[in-house]
């Protein structure tokens, strides 16, 4: 991941800062930077999402495909994840140098969604054992200031919402074969369920307390981090540990604690400006990239 | 636990004062006479005189150069930088500045510890990682600029050195104003380098200089929670004013900071600061913004 140099003086500035909770954009140890959230920004996808959290610029696009159930579950559809780290977003992604963070981030996502509650992939099937639909969720990284799992997650939970599968019908020949109709109307669709899409909460251990949403310099005083994903209920789909440093049982529990009660927090407010996003309908104003 | 969601909006425009002619983006014709000469900023295109960077036309006599408003640091014998250490070599450091190339920093161009006619061994050779290592922070003037554009720095004065305890604010360097002094002690509790490679840094303001150690010692001591607040909110109010690409100077930060005072610490870096008041505010003091410079 971009990597910024950080000097002695600033690590120990930084730290008493996390102290005595204030850091250094003048948050406390919990809250995080400003989001700011707009959905359907790509025409060409089924559903897409932008979101910017401080510097920090996510694209998520969610595009359906017909395709063939796992043989393991022939009753449900799937989630395909693949994060492209843009060379725009640092030097250091040119070439193949992003290809390994973008393989962490969606080894990481695929653990977070491999769980029955998070997205109801029966509603994804259309015949089963022969076809289902595939959700192909394509992340691209344009910006990295730190924080992406949270800013990934936000991103696909807000892509999600705003996905929409067109509705299709089965029919059968006199011979038995099946085949997929279409329906006429394009705005025949069917929505699905981001309720229980859990939000990544990435907590960083810095000195004795651990902060929400680090920034780069936050980070480069932190050892380690812990990811926890959680649904708007509180339940813990993933943790996940980064860095090299070690955590005691106890720092882990209170972490699990603290990105419960964050990871809690956060569904809240994505819904409701979702909701209110979609209640503009045509007459909200699209800002795009370019805004 | 605090998280701020909202739709993103449009960056409301500006108002424009007084006319601005003489800015151009990347493809204007500046002009179609063949009598001037091409400077930097611009390139000849079927005998028209046309600009490659967005920014401020500049005329001297015959040669037309376009000043960039975003831009690396082209830097200018006596200007103040702030930088930081990327690597020691033999006798000298490099330093990141914002420029194209990294600059030097010689170890006989630096007030080692010890006097300013001290002379400088091979144990201080030996040594320089002690006094600056790879990620320190100094502050620095630019005290020769090499033909390829290379900075050649030094620290021979006791305002200058490493820096300690604080923030570092990156801006684009276009928009740090040249002043006499770039060092200030603001009335509000803090102190700011405005560096003209467009690098700020904002610390603590220090109580009594420890003149013996020439600048290379460090308070670990922590700072503050009142001054923390007031270096946060001043960060803030830098980043907001470069993102409404306001002129930074004591001045324009220090409105800023005063009327970012009913708002809370953290709100000033997001859209609730009514930036646009104090630009206009900033204008009125004769501080003015872009078009400040007035055209030969």
């Amino acid at each position: 991941m971009a990597t910024v140099q950080v000097s002695e003086a600033e690590k120990v500035y930084i730290l008493h800062g996390v102290r005595d909770d204030l850091r250094v954009d003048g948050r406390g140890c919990e809250d995080y930077r400003h989001m700011d959230i707009e959905t359907d920004v790509v025409s060409n996808t089924d559903g897409s999402a932008k979101v910017s959290l401080g510097y920090s610029d996510v694209l998520v696009g969610v595009k359906a495909e017909v395709g063939k159930p796992r043989p393991a579950l022939p009753d449900q559809g799937y989630l395909e994840f693949f994060v492209d780290c843009s060379a725009n977003a640092t030097p250091e992604f040119e070439g193949r140098g992003g290809e390994e963070l973008g393989l962490e981030l969606s080894n990481t996502l695929y653990k977070v969604f491999s769980n029955k509650q998070s997205v109801d992939l029966h509603s994804l099937c259309i015949s089963p054992g022969e076809h289902c639909w595939v959700l192909y969720v394509d992340v691209l990284l344009l910006q990295c200031d730190g924080n992406l799992f949270d800013a990934i997650s936000i991103a696909i939970k807000a892509a999600l919402f705003n996905t929409r599968i067109p509705k299709v019908h089965l029919s059968e020949d006199e011979e038995g074969g099946k085949e997929i109709e279409l329906s006429d109307d394009p705005y025949d669709c069917v929505r699905l369920n981001v309720e229980n899409v859990p939000c990544i909460v990435t907590l960083c251990k810095i000195g004795h307390r651990h902060v929400v949403d680090a920034t780069l310099q936050e980070k480069a005083c932190s050892v380690a981090s812990l990811l926890i994903a959680t649904t708007h209920r509180g339940t813990v789909t993933c943790v996940r540990k980064f860095g090299g440093g070690s955590l005691d049982p106890e720092s882990i529990f209170e972490m699990i604690e603290t990105g419960k009660r964050v990871g809690k927090a956060l569904h809240t407010p994505l819904m409701e400006l979702l909701k209110e996003e979609e209640s503009l309908g045509k007459k909200r104003q699209k800002v795009g990239f370019l805004g | 636990m605090a998280a701020d969601m909202r739709l993103p909006t449009r960056r409301e425009e500006v108002p424009l004062q007084g006319t601005f002619a003489n800015l151009v983006v990347p493809g204007d014709v500046i002009t179609t006479d063949t009598g001037f000469m091409r400077g930097h900023g611009t390139y000849v295109d079927d005998e028209k005189l046309t600009a490659s960077v967005a920014g401020e036309v500049e005329r001297v006599n015959k040669l037309i150069c376009v000043r960039p408003l975003k831009t690396r640091f082209n830097g200018e014998v006596g200007d103040v930088v702030v930088g930081r250490i990327t690597e020691v070599q033999q006798k000298r450091w490099k330093v990141e500045t914002n420029s194209r190339l990294d600059s030097v920093l010689l170890l006989s161009a630096v007030n080692l510890p010890g006097g300013e006619l001290r002379r400088r061994s091979a144990e201080d050779e030996l040594s320089m990682r002690d006094y600056l290592q790879e990620g320190d922070l100094i502050s620095a003037e630019v005290q020769n600029v090499f033909t390829d554009g290379a900075l050649s720095l030094h620290t021979r004065s006791l305002k200058y050195g490493k820096l300690g305890q604080g923030i570092l604010v990156q801006v684009s360097p276009s928009l740090v104003k040249r002043q006499k002094t770039h060092f200030h002690n603001l009335p509000c509790g803090a102190s700011v380098i405005l560096g003209n490679n467009g690098y700020i840094w904002l610390y603590p303001t220090p109580g009594q200089l420890d003149e013996e150690a020439g600048g290379y010692y460090t308070s670990m001591e922590p700072v503050q929670l009142a001054d923390r607040e007031v270096i946060s909110r001043l960060r803030n109010c830098l980043l907001a004013l470069a993102a409404h690409k306001v002129l930074l100077f004591d001045t324009s930060v220090l409105y800023c900071y005063e009327s970012s005072l009913s708002h809370q610490v953290q709100a000033s870096v997001t859209c609730h600061l009514p930036v646009n008041e104090v630009l206009i505010e900033t204008r009125g003091h004769g501080g003015g913004c872009d078009g400040d410079t007035t055209p030969p």
